[in-house]
């Protein structure tokens, strides 16, 4: 398959667009590969990309239960930043910043990063210290960081609600300039695009009923298109996790829960960042086509339904208003739900498990999409080497039975504070 | 919105309610110093797709702690009773 370049999109166009080769193989799955990931998500194809670019291991199938971008990949709101705090989270954020930064080049395909800047704002004096520390720790890492005060702020974006009398004054926000949004298809099909050109099966309409053991090993999967043998097996499926460990016997420190996301109808440009609300769970930005893309908090119950509740329809809105009180008469476009794994302290899990030939990535909380480049970078890594690299050793299956968590919120053991 | 049907003040609304997670999981005896039951007890949960008996706190009405049994794919609930019921009778043995 030819590279994308300008110039096939010329020659494309003179016949109407018409002769475009499909973008990956539509491949029968084979009696055994070296690798089988399990999720056809942003994270299992990078996954697959990483293992077959950097290791080499091109002898692998993505099993996918749907089709390409049709779950988690396709429903978030689109954010990238790497503005972490605790422990191996900094690095490992800013390392998939990084690929970001250079992922369009790399994949051949346009995912679109537009580093319009991610910021978070402070309603008080404490608040704004908390983020001059966040700040500083981010530039010990060698990432941007700025602090904007008040009138900064209001420089920057004038249309929020300065006055003393909202319920949480605004008083500045913690800046990352190199933060934003990336066009989330693209990062599916680009992944997907890439690794296929590098020899993976993607096999779509495949869904993973069961795994083989023989030997206290893994040795494969029963899936709705058969039996399919496999040296290792990477699961990542994430909202699904504890589902399908289960088949392995597995239990997981995680809980699945439904998060929503909205967006309104189109409107000439308005948000030129990533806007996150200091006093609740609340981040806008606007997408190419116009529409304010948000969302909040979790539903707050245990959900495998790819559906939300009107409760926190109103709470999420009442935010938006009250942190912008112009964005009132705007309507609703559509608003949808996404399943996702909430682990014990709000980190993700990539690591090998306690059985041979399995390993796992999943529990990534609010966080899956802008983790997607080093989530399979890493992961890929641990596949091929049997163990975890550098970035994701923090990231360990067995952390919260040794007392090494990784909690940036401080809400403790309960999957839905996070 | 769930419809929760509360066995003091009737069915109501799940905003009315505060979530507290798995009923299922079993706090070990104070004395129990095995680090495996509590890292299960505090850390691990079978977190099922379908049937989860759960708990329920009714805050903004009788503000007792309900057991509630519902599907987490539909969200159909199959019912719910006092947790102080349940676990008197678990008492009893």
């Amino acid at each position: 398959m030819k590279p994308y370049s300008a110039w096939k999109l010329f020659t494309h166009a003179l016949r109407g667009h018409r002769g475009w080769p499909e973008a990956w193989r539509k491949p029968e799955p084979a009696a055994g590969y070296d690798v089988i990931i399990i999720g056809g998500g942003g994270h299992g194809l990078a996954t697959a990309y990483y293992l077959a670019k950097n290791h080499g291991i091109t002898n692998v199938a993505v099993l996918e239960r749907g089709w390409i971008g049709g779950g988690n990949v396709g429903r978030n709101t689109t954010i990238v930043r790497s503005n972490y705090w605790i422990g191996g989270n900094t690095p490992f954020y800013e390392w998939s910043m990084k690929l970001w930064e250079g992922l369009s080049h790399d994949l051949n395909f346009n995912v679109m990063l537009s580093q319009r800047g991610h910021m978070i704002l402070g309603h008080s004096d404490d608040q704004m210290q908390a983020h001059l520390r966040r700040a500083n720790t981010m530039r010990a890492h060698g990432i941007d960081a700025e602090i904007l005060d008040r009138e900064a702020l209001r420089h920057e974006v004038p249309w929020l609600d300065y006055s003393n009398n909202a319920r949480f004054p605004i008083h500045g926000a913690i800046l990352q300039r190199r933060g934003g949004t990336a066009r989330h298809d693209a990062v599916a099909w680009g992944y997907a695009r890439a690794a296929d050109r590098l020899g993976v099966d993607i096999i779509e309409n495949c869904e993973v009923h069961d795994f083989i053991q023989e030997g206290g090993r893994i040795t494969g999967v029963e899936t709705s298109r058969g039996t399919i043998r496999a040296e290792a097996v990477g699961m990542a499926v994430a909202g699904h996790s504890s589902h399908l460990a289960a088949r392995a016997g597995l239990e997981l420190p995680i809980e699945s829960h439904v998060l929503q996301a909205f967006v309104t109808e189109p409107i000439k440009p308005l948000i030129d960042h990533v806007i996150a609300f200091g006093a609740g769970h609340f981040y806008i930005s606007q997408s190419d086509k116009g529409g304010l893309v948000f969302g909040g908090a979790l539903d707050g119950y245990n959900s495998y339904a790819q559906r939300g509740n009107l409760p926190v329809v109103n709470e999420v809105n009442e935010i938006a208003l009250a942190m912008a009180p112009s964005l009132s008469r705007l309507r609703l476009l559509r608003h949808w739900g996404g399943v996702m794994d909430m682990t014990m302290d709000g980190s993700p899990i990539i690591d090998r498990t306690e059985l041979e030939g399995l390993y796992f990535n999943g529990g990534w909380n609010y966080l899956g999409f802008k983790a997607t480049p080093a989530s399979g970078w890493t992961f890929a890594h641990t596949i091929a080497h049997g163990a975890p690299h550098e970035l994701n050793a923090c990231f360990g299956l067995d952390r919260f039975r040794v007392g090494h968590h990784l909690d940036e919120e401080g809400t403790g053991p309960v999957p839905g504070h996070h | 919105m769930l419809r929760i049907p509360c066995p003091f003040c009737g069915e109501r609304d799940h905003h009315e309610f505060a979530y507290g997670g798995d009923a299922t999981v079993t706090r070990p005896a104070l004395n129990d110093s095995s680090m495996e039951a509590w890292y299960r007890y505090v850390f691990l949960r079978r977190n099922p797709k379908g049937r989860h008996r759960e708990f329920w706190q009714h805050v903004s009405g009788c503000r007792s702690w309900l057991i509630v049994e519902r599907d987490t794919a539909t969200h159909e609930i199959f019912g719910a009773r006092m947790a102080a019921d349940a676990t008197m009778e678990s008492n009893r043995g």
